[in-house]
């Protein structure tokens, strides 16, 4: 069976998130192929050509798909389909807004956000906020799937697979009018080892980013937050870790202020090691960390700052 | 503009989901059971399109029509919906939990029959976490989609939304009719007032069943086993953070 892995991509590099997605469709088959749709992004299928394992990148290019819009897209891959068994892209926003249409032009079952391949029709993904994991077995000839990053090891650079032009599509529907991206020269949440989140307690904007962002700068970590800390604006959504945020399983995740959700537990109990910091003894966030403080953060992380040197 | 929302019957995101011993599903028997919170916020949204609220003019929505497929029980998440302001009902008799691909081609079904001008949903049901119907029913309407709004703007026969993606905002302009999924931060759903409860009572709910619609709703997955996920091992209270960091440098953390 042959598969067809659509990148993440910035334009001039493949995420992280790309090569995990790799190491997924690996497990399913050695005839692995990767796309790379997008606008003026050869240098992004130049660099998913060195990833090892990939067999060939295809590079579409068009106007609109440099927006990734989830028509183009799905366009350009359904042309593509009678080549494939199974297409697989990272469960990133980009892939959840066009895997799903990709699979309905298909007629097949999508699946979400695997954790797990068992056998080239079998996956495991978590359901119920993570509270439970279901086995599937897809019965489909042409299997649509979204791959969860942080369940997969990236397959390591040093590949040399030729890279093809293929067609574009411009079958936009919805057209794009812009964007408001969020500047940060720190690590990407999804990929970070270390992540440092901040709740609802951190009370405003200002003493958010006044106690996250130097905590962050002096570990070299990524910065996220529940999503009360996002509702009431004291972080960018795009910060929001969660079941309907962003899941992230750093080597070490910094809970402060976060009183511990099953929202918010879904999106980070697969870190490898967990801090809560939280004046309230009986917050849940405890029932997951390896290590808890029992304090205000206000005198905590100040220390803490200090114990790191 | 006439307006569709699909809501689903869905475990109060305040439980914990437990799973079964035999390894069947998880456990909903006795369970408090609630609308999905983010149709909640596709019911507001259609409602405040009705009403003019925010920056919407009054009256963009004429007409709001709600549409659940499930059990008998999914009458009381359509009633709610009601409560809230949406004029009438559908539900769709269903004991299968049926999957995305066959609830999205019986929403076509239903577009196909209400010809809405718009379809507000949800962007993913917290029990099954897809994230797929509302993109799935986009493609075999051949209608546009602009998922996970954070907010709307209906104007000129479009829709113009901003939606949340990895790393900002994105605005895209659909012109209608149009599939739109909603995020959490689109607005706070309102709470049904007691005389709204009642009035909601008169609105009619047709009942229909699966086969109404002469819809392929086979299953194309199998569920061989659902298990509860690996439970960490219990930590430690530390006293201060020199300890913290101290325990961080023997488990190798820093």
């Amino acid at each position: 069976m042959a598969v067809l892995v659509i990148a993440d991509h910035d334009g001039s590099t493949v995420r992280d998130s790309t090569n995990k997605t790799v190491t997924a469709a690996l497990a399913l088959s050695s005839d692995v192929d990767v796309l790379v749709v997008g606008s003026g992004a050869k240098a992004a299928a130049d660099a998913a050509a060195r990833i090892t394992g990939v067999r060939k990148v295809l590079l579409a290019e068009s106007g609109e798909l440099g927006h990734q819009l989830a028509e183009a897209v799905t366009a350009t891959v359904v042309a593509l389909a009678a080549g494939y068994d199974a297409f697989l892209s990272p469960a990133s926003m980009d892939g959840k807004n066009f895997m799903p249409r990709i699979a309905a032009k298909l007629d097949v079952a999508p699946i979400s956000e695997i954790v797990e391949v068992v056998a080239a029709d079998t996956f495991v993904r978590p359901i119920y906020a993570g509270n439970a994991l279901e086995t599937i077995q897809s019965s489909d000839a042409k299997k649509v799937i979204t791959v969860r990053p942080t369940a997969f090891a990236p397959a390591a650079d040093g590949g040399s697979a030729p890279v093809e032009t293929v067609a574009g599509s411009d079958a936009g529907k919805a057209a794009f009018v812009g964007e408001e991206m969020v500047k940060s020269d720190r690590p990407e949440l999804g990929a970070a080892k270390i992540v440092v989140s901040g709740g609802r307690a951190l009370g405003s904007a200002e003493e958010f980013h006044a106690v996250m962002d130097p905590l962050a700068d002096k570990l070299g970590a990524a910065v996220g937050a529940s999503r009360a800390a996002v509702d009431a604006g004291y972080a960018p959504n795009d910060y929001q870790v969660g079941q309907t945020g962003k899941v992230v399983a750093p080597g070490l995740y910094i809970a402060i202020g976060i009183s511990g959700a099953i929202q918010h537990l879904a999106g980070m109990k697969d870190s490898k090691i967990i801090v809560a910091i939280n004046k309230d003894a009986d917050a849940p966030i405890f029932q997951v960390a390896d290590f808890g403080i029992v304090g205000d953060y206000k005198t905590v992380v100040p220390e803490l700052m200090a114990a790191l040197g | 503009m006439k307006v569709l929302v699909p809501v689903k019957r869905v475990i109060d995101y305040n439980v914990k989901a437990r799973v079964k011993a035999d390894q069947t599903g998880v456990d909903l028997a006795n369970v408090k059971m609630s609308m999905n919170p983010f149709d909640e916020i596709a019911v507001e949204e259609a409602v405040r399109l009705k009403e003019g609220k925010e920056h919407h003019a009054a009256g963009t929505a004429s007409e709001i029509v709600v549409v659940s497929i499930g059990v008998t029980q999914a009458q009381e998440t359509i009633r709610t919906a009601l409560a809230m302001g949406a004029d009438r009902g559908i539900l769709i008799q269903s004991d299968a939990d049926l999957e995305p691909l066959a609830v999205a081609k019986l929403l076509a079904a239903v577009v196909a029959e209400e010809k809405p001008d718009l379809v507000l949903m949800g962007k993913q049901s917290i029990d099954g976490d897809n994230n797929a119907v509302g993109q799935m029913l986009a493609a075999l309407l051949d209608w546009p989609q602009a998922t996970f709004a954070a907010k709307i703007e209906i104007a000129g026969g479009a829709a113009k939304v901003t939606r949340e993606v990895d790393g900002g905002n994105q605005t895209l302009s659909a012109p209608l009719p149009a599939v739109v999924t909603v995020d959490l931060r689109l607005n706070t759903p309102r709470y049904a007032s007691l005389p709204n409860i009642m009035k909601a009572k008169k609105k009619e709910i047709a009942m229909k069943a699966v086969a109404d619609y002469g819809v392929d709703v086979a299953p194309r997955l199998t569920v061989r086993k659902v298990t509860a996920p690996a439970t960490r091992s219990a930590g430690i209270k530390v006293a201060d953070a020199a300890e913290l960091v101290s325990k961080l440098k023997t488990v190798g953390a820093l």
